[in-house]
């Protein structure tokens, strides 16, 4: 799976983007979420406020973080966007 | 510019656009056209304290998403024509961030498609300012504003 990271989120990461392996217990973006925060203390940091996190799958903004997974190739994460 | 297709035009790049030469591509060769809504985005100085905005972007979203707004406005109106062009990186006070032009037969099209998809792109378009201070203090990431959040309400019909 490819993880993208944006603005102060990548920041705290630390890097804007990895391919890993995802855990069995990540099969929505909730799962996936609690599983990332336990990756270390720097990705604890980053997502540390609940809702200022904001996801897209392949590319399109998810809304609804108990949506699966299955399928996606891109997971990225970000704040709140400040465009315009 | 070239519109052979009939649907939004939606460009992501970081040097300058000219306003007055995609307005003039944009109203070319259609007579029918009695309405033009121009809206340009610039970078402000903030009473004079900022050096530059930075815009950070999700490339390849930050097309997508935008097509995916201009979409759902082209569909909503009858236009003839709109235009979105956002920049990223670095931009100094008094330079353009963003184009909306919105062509069509009459005025409230225009106004409201435009509206629209400025309203949108503020919140959904996968950018993000960061700024950089005059004196060197600090550089921050400019915050989302619930005002921006709340201009999406009037939309909730569309």
């Amino acid at each position: 799976m490819k993880i993208l990271y944006f603005a102060w989120i990548r920041e705290r990461v630390g890097f804007s983007q990895e391919e890993i392996d995802l855990p069995p217990q990540a099969q929505t973006v909730e799962t996936f979420l609690t599983w990332m925060k336990s990756r270390g203390e720097e990705f604890d940091y980053a997502l540390e406020k609940d809702g200022a996190v904001r996801i897209a799958l392949d590319q399109e903004h998810c809304n609804d973080f108990s949506c699966s997974l299955e399928g996606v190739s891109e997971i990225a994460l970000f704040p709140p966007m400040t465009g315009g | 510019m070239t519109n052979d297709t009939k649907g939004p035009i939606v460009r992501i790049q970081s040097e300058d656009f000219d306003t007055a030469q995609i307005l003039q591509q944009a109203t070319k060769d259609n007579s029918n056209i009695g309405a033009v809504v121009t809206f340009t985005g610039l970078c402000r100085d903030e009473g004079g304290k900022l050096a530059a905005l930075e815009l950070e972007h999700y490339a390849g979203m930050a097309e997508a998403e935008i097509t995916r707004i201009a979409e759902r406005a082209f569909a909503h109106w009858p236009l003839d024509q709109l235009i979105a062009i956002h920049r990223h990186g670095k931009i100094a006070p008094g330079e353009n961030i963003v184009l909306v032009i919105a062509t069509s037969s009459h005025r409230q099209a225009a106004f409201e498609a435009a509206s629209y998809l400025m309203d949108f792109l503020k919140t959904k378009a996968p950018f993000w300012k960061k700024e950089h201070l005059i004196d060197g203090t600090s550089s921050d990431w400019v915050d989302a504003t619930d005002k921006d959040d709340e201009a999406l309400n009037r939309w909730k019909d569309i």
